[in-house]
């Protein structure tokens, strides 16, 4: 709940400085005395530890950008000279590269917390969107900031993802040779990509302060899902939360300083120590992890639509992945209104908790299949076996061999009265692309059928009148309620 | 028809989201292994020796220098504190074998008598030069392929140093079912199997000065280190101030967690 302004000037400057620009007040009852609930686990830490990350990543970006060079001849060269001749330039770049890392794994908490505790529904719907938003512009800039090094991934991983346009019919193509700057990723595409690279990052901030002022609008949401009834749920930001949060933000660091100290190249791909080369395409293009969900799913749908029995095809595979990719981030907008059920905490929700915890197994499923090659196999059933099928002396034959190469000489050796008729009896083969169709499925079915139907199926457990109730329960057996 | 599950492939995802790159699939390469002695500079303490990293420069010199560039690393760095350990006046002494392009002269010439471009002998500021004027050149001196850059090569490579001490240790004779290309060697480490680059390290390749024996394996060794140092000259820099980082955070951490308990003790959460 918003609530009255507790501050009080404490100087003449202070009295003064409030009459004309109260941004002191701003900040205390923003910051300081803003209630908050006092059932807030550590979950809710990593609001605050996002904050942090964009702040670092603000930091450490423009430190890096005085001492790279955006030129596609010599990118990959002023990266090497920020890592051995800049001052702490390795320590910088290492920051920089495991920061946008953690900046994910943070913001994957902070959503599937948003998502177990039903933070997402009213009254706080557009601050779950603006949040998508942030999401959105986050995938952006590290995309765009993974292309600055100008190495192999670098470059490959531009060409493939600005390529997904061009299925759009009609003016994908355009749109993707106005996206890099000419017919193939260049020297133009790098330029832009650097100056978009520094620009969004603050569009980010300014879509956080519109976040943070909604948040402040609605108050916190809280593990029991319930809302603020009174003075006696809450208690003041400062120092309480404060405090919390510092903790966990020290141990967040503890794992983000493990990560640039002694393993600053685990999260990223060999490859791109290698300059960018446009003859050279790698083995395998793969976006850094946490974009490979979203790469699964673009590249699990591998059949066109058309109409049955024709050969009229209505949209093609290419842009159905494509369609299937933005759906993924759109239903994230929808959300609010697609689940059904009014309450909020997952703690309540005996029926909808298994699926939450389904879903999670469904996103870490679609990651994995994203870092693998589509054609790899997972299960297979029987083998190949190519025959060759003929009559001799009015008996049947069959005769079966490894390739069917081999079964074609061994057709072309036969007589030529003999009819050899080739038979080709492939195994069945389970294949990534083949999980990852059926993961892809299960991802849009959670949102547009488990959450829809449940909610409205489900009997809800029964919760606590207050947050205060929740936490005297949690705490001790015994008292009764207050009120 | 018989069921074949590849629980192989779904063991192997897991152990690969581990270790990477981990072939196992029979006919694929073998996996990389590290040498006996591990190394110095993996784990939380890792460091550079310096004799060893002095004895690889001699076989990167001697040795892998008539092929490979090493585009990323000055003269100079070879006297950089967590680096080999050369003195200026050795690393001098050093940067004058190498020639360097010079010019133009007072007169404004950039070709000497014999129209060839001037040179001049390196200083301790220079790079080390390309063996190659071009990449044509380097490629027809080597049936085609490209011997790539290798200051970055043991970070541009999954497990990149086991991956480098193997390759430069797993020469052998190829199996006679396999048909091999045109100049070709067989390396099972290497990708494919087939490598362009001729075995570079026999017993005895180069004579080192501390009366080392300049066995196959230990030459790798050396050179593996070496070119570990010059893809993470900040390395030994870098595990000491993170021992540093993380002993103070360990610290802030328990102060941090002791002043929560104090501030929330009387309130029921
Ligand atoms: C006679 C020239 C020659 C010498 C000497 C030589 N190399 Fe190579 N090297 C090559 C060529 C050519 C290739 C490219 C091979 C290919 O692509 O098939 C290569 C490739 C490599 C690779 C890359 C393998 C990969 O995974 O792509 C490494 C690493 C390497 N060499 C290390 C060394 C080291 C270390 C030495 C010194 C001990 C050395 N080389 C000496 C010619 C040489
Ligand atoms: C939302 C915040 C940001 C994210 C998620 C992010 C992400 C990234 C990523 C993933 C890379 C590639 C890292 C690598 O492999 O080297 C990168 C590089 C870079 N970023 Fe950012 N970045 C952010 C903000 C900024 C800002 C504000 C700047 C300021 C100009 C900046 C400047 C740079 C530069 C110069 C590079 C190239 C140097 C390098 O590759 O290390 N970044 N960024």
């Amino acid at each position: 709940m918003a609530h009255e302004s507790t501050y009080q000037p404490k100087s003449g400057f202070e009295r003064w400085l409030d009459a004309r620009l109260p941004v002191m007040r701003l900040m205390h009852d923003s910051f300081s005395a803003f209630p908050t609930p006092k059932n807030l686990n550590y979950w809710w830490t990593f609001g605050g530890i996002l904050t942090f990350c964009l702040v670092v990543q603000i930091v450490t970006g423009i430190t890096l950008a005085m001492h790279y060079t955006s030129d596609a001849s010599i990118a990959f060269g002023s990266v090497e000279h920020i890592m051995r001749d800049v001052n702490f330039g390795w320590l910088i770049r290492y920051i920089h590269a495991v920061g946008s890392s953690m900046f994910f794994l943070a913001v994957y908490i902070h959503i599937f917390r948003g998502l177990y505790y039903g933070s997402y529904k009213e009254p706080r719907e557009l601050l779950w969107m603006l949040g998508v938003i942030i999401f959105i512009l986050m995938m952006a800039t590290a995309f765009l900031g993974y292309v600055l090094p100008w190495g192999q991934m670098s470059f490959w991983a531009a060409t493939v993802i600005t390529n997904i346009f061009t299925a759009i019919p009609v003016i994908g193509t355009p749109i993707q040779e106005w996206l890099v700057g000419g017919f193939a990723v260049g020297n133009p595409t790098l330029t832009r990509f650097f100056s978009l690279h520094y620009l969004l990052p603050f569009v980010i901030f300014g879509v956080v302060l519109l976040h943070v002022w909604a948040l402040h609008v609605t108050g916190n949401n809280n593990p029991a899902g319930i809302e603020v009834k009174g003075p006696q749920d809450t208690i003041p930001f400062n120092p309480y939360y404060t405090v919390k949060d510092a903790f966990a933000l020290v141990l967040f660091l503890l794992v983000y300083m493990a990560f640039v100290f002694y393993a600053p190249n685990a999260l990223g791909h060999p490859d791109n120590y290698i300059p960018a080369d446009p003859l050279v395409t790698p083995a395998h293009i793969v976006p850094e992890w946490y974009l490979l969900p979203y790469y699964a799913i673009l590249r699990s749908i591998t059949f066109d639509i058309g109409i049955p029995f024709t050969d009229i095809v209505l949209i093609e595979a290419k842009l159905l992945g494509v369609i299937a990719l933005a759906a993924s981030i759109i239903v994230l907008f929808l959300l609010p209104w697609l689940d059904t059920s009014k309450v909020k905490s997952l703690r309540y929700r005996p029926m909808m908790k298994p699926f939450f915890f389904l879903f999670i197994v469904v996103c870490v499923g679609l990651g994995w299949v994203g870092a693998e090659s589509p054609d790899k196999v997972l299960i297979q059933i029987g083998e190949d076996q190519y025959r060759a099928e003929y009559v001799v002396e009015g008996e049947p034959v069959a005769q079966v061999f490894p390739t069917a190469d081999d079964r074609d000489a061994f057709i072309e050796m036969l007589n030529e009265d003999v009819e050899a008729s080739a038979v080709d009896a492939l195994a069945f083969r389970f294949q990534m692309v083949h999980l990852g169709l059926i993961l892809t499925v299960a991802y849009f079915a959670h949102f547009l059928l488990v959450l829809p139907i449940v909610g409205v199926i489900e009997t809800p457990r029964s919760r606590p009148a207050s947050i205060e109730e929740a936490v005297l329960k949690g705490a001790k057996p015994a008292p009764a309620p207050a009120e | 028809m018989s069921l074949t599950i590849r629980t192989g492939t779904i063991i192997g995802a897991f152990v690969m989201a581990l270790n990477a790159g981990a072939a196992m699939a029979a006919g694929e390469a073998e996996r990389p292994h590290a040498p006996q002695e591990g190394w110095s500079f993996s784990g939380i303490f890792g460091h550079y020796e310096e004799t060893t990293l002095q004895r690889g420069f001699l076989v990167y010199e001697s040795v892998c220098a008539g092929c490979h560039a090493l585009e990323y690393v000055a003269f100079r760095n070879l006297a950089d504190p967590g680096g080999p350990g050369f003195t200026l006046d050795q690393v001098r002494a050093i940067a004058a074998n190498y020639r360097v392009p010079a010019g133009p002269d007072e007169f404004g010439d950039t070709l000497d008598e014999n129209g060839l471009p001037f040179v001049r002998p390196a200083i301790p500021a220079n790079y080390f030069p390309s063996p190659y004027d071009n990449e044509q050149q380097a490629r027809a001196r080597n049936w085609g392929a490209l011997p790539p850059d290798l200051s970055l090569i043991t970070k541009a490579r999954v497990n990149g140093a086991n991956y480098l001490y193997s390759l430069l240790t797993g020469y052998e004779d190829a199996p006679e079912y396999v048909e091999m290309g045109e100049n070709m060697n067989y390396n099972p480490f290497f990708p494919g199997q087939q490598i362009a680059m001729v075995q570079p390290l026999y017993e005895g390749s180069v004579e080192y000065p501390d009366g080392t024996e300049a066995t196959v394996e230990q030459m790798a060794y050396d050179v593996t280190n070496f070119l570990m140092w010059t893809a993470e000259p900040k390395l030994e820099k870098r595990k000491r101030m993170g021992f540093q980082v993380m002993a103070f955070l360990f610290v802030l951490a328990a102060l941090l967690y002791w002043s929560y308990r104090q501030v929330w003790r009387d309130v029921d959460h």
